[in-house]
């Protein structure tokens, strides 16, 4: 990351051509016959990438105001959210609130009010950052993604999405329509856990965890974390190894056990020695304040 | 390309580049000064303005999706009732040094205000993306306080 003040960030430094589409087919089409294009949603990211021209796409194709990607639905077995819904009427969507808390306490901690009224969710995804808070709890979800094309739509499913640090599956002429994500019959206990040099910042080390217990013994648990690899993670091996463990013993476990599923670099924002020991506790915490909720919820 | 949308409730029509943001537009061409250049990249608030009355960096806004919307800048939220509010608490309580990052705490601040926030934790998390580089921030808060309760 450049230094804020070396470059003049006043401009946008570069010329492009841009389209506001009327629906996902034109998008679709515009994005098959312009090479070069990009998508561009709230823009919180593009923008500042376009000013320190990191990159230099010869038009930008804007979705944030179609319907067809502007939507929260739910029924029984799913809740659907599409890709250009803001991250503030995410955290602000009655149904997400309750099917979904472990979304809202990750998105809460993104970045300000002010970016989080444009940003949105499917920009946070295909963006693709180790860092992109909304994830974690996604894959904890087993959120599936569908990605739209003129060829019409495929799912994939948000484990197997990333490919690497901005990099993902999704190819050149698609576009991320929605995120589905399968609604459990079970109440679960939730967590995130974020260590950033201030909650505004990007994470060093984040962690997602959903999670059920019977009479002290954890039944279900998934986690998940972010900024440790280069892409967000699920460990899945902590997550088997600590199921049918007493909470004191999956707590000590989780933590001896997580480092082994991670992969943390040095980088502006930390060191690969630094995030491997607050994942360490990190974990423990998030383990323990979902357990904490889980109870909660049980009481009403 | 022609963009036409309402800048303090005037229809406004005004030519614009695809590279230019909300910010360029509103102070070079539309010369409306009391929306501030900080850091550009949306991390200071002091570009702070209202998009269909939510408040958002100006910096990150592209001028050509302004089409059709609403936007609202700090000289104006200065006329208004609340805002006469915010500033005279602003400065009874000293709540301004150099007075750069002031318009963008106006703009979230009333638009915390008029959302019905009502509780001093949660304006404070309201203005988590409004930085001030004098660090008047407990000053700021005093009036925040203020206005609170000359608001109710």
């Amino acid at each position: 990351m450049l230094a804020i003040n070396s470059v003049n960030t006043y401009r946008i430094p570069q010329k492009f051509e841009y389209y506001k589409p009327r629906d996902l087919r034109e998008a679709l089409e515009l994005l098959n016959s312009i090479e070069d294009a990009k998508i561009v949603a709230g823009g919180t990211d593009l923008v500042v990438d376009l000013k320190y021209r990191r990159v230099v796409p010869k038009a930008l194709i804007d979705v944030s105001e179609l319907s067809e990607l502007r939507f929260i639905r739910t029924d029984s077995n799913y809740i659907e959210i599409g890709s250009a819904v803001t991250m503030q009427e995410l955290v602000e969507s009655e149904i997400v609130k309750k099917s979904l808390p472990l979304l809202v306490e990750a998105v809460e901690s993104i970045g300000s009010w002010q970016i989080r009224n444009l940003a949105t969710i499917g920009g946070n995804i295909c963006n693709a950052s180790p860092a992109a808070d909304s994830v974690p709890p996604l894959l904890t979800y087993d959120a599936e993604l569908e990605l739209a094309s003129l060829n019409g739509p495929r799912m994939v499913s948000i484990e197997k999405f990333f490919t690497g640090p901005k990099k993902t599956v999704l190819e050149r002429r698609e576009i991320l329509r929605s995120i589905k994500v399968p609604l459990s019959q079970q109440k679960f206990g939730w967590s995130y856990a974020k260590i950033g040099r201030t909650s505004f910042d990007l994470a060093k080390v984040s962690v997602a965890v959903l999670l059920r217990a019977e009479d002290g013994i954890v039944s279900e648990v998934r986690i998940a974390l972010g900024s440790v690899a280069p892409t967000p993670v699920r460990a899945r091996n902590t997550e088997k190894s600590i199921t049918g463990l007493s909470l004191e013993k999956a707590t000590v476990r989780a933590s001896e056990l997580v480092v082994s599923e991670i992969a943390p670099i040095d980088d502006v924002r930390s060191t690969a020695w630094y995030r491997s020991r607050v994942a360490k506790i990190l974990v423990r915490d998030a383990i323990w304040k979902a357990y904490e909720r889980f109870l909660q919820a049980g009481d009403k | 390309m022609k963009i036409k949308f309402r800048l303090n409730g005037v229809v406004t029509e005004v030519e614009v580049e695809p590279h230019e943001t909300l910010l360029n537009v509103l102070r070079d061409k539309l010369k409306v000064k009391s929306v501030k250049y900080g850091c550009g990249v949306g991390e200071c608030g002091s570009c702070t303005v209202l998009l269909n009355g939510k408040p958002v960096t100006s910096c990150l806004v592209l001028a050509a999706k302004v089409d059709g919307y609403e936007v609202v800048t700090p000289d104006y939220i200065a006329q208004t009732h609340v805002g006469k509010i915010i500033i005279d608490a602003m400065l009874e309580e000293g709540a301004i040094q150099c007075g750069y990052c002031t318009p963008g705490f106006l703009t979230t601040i009333y638009a915390a205000i008029t959302k019905g926030i009502r509780n001093i934790e949660d304006v404070k998390r309201a203005l988590i993306g409004n930085i001030c580089r004098c660090t008047g921030y407990i000053n700021i808060l005093r009036a925040v306080k203020k206005i609170l309760s000359e608001t109710k």
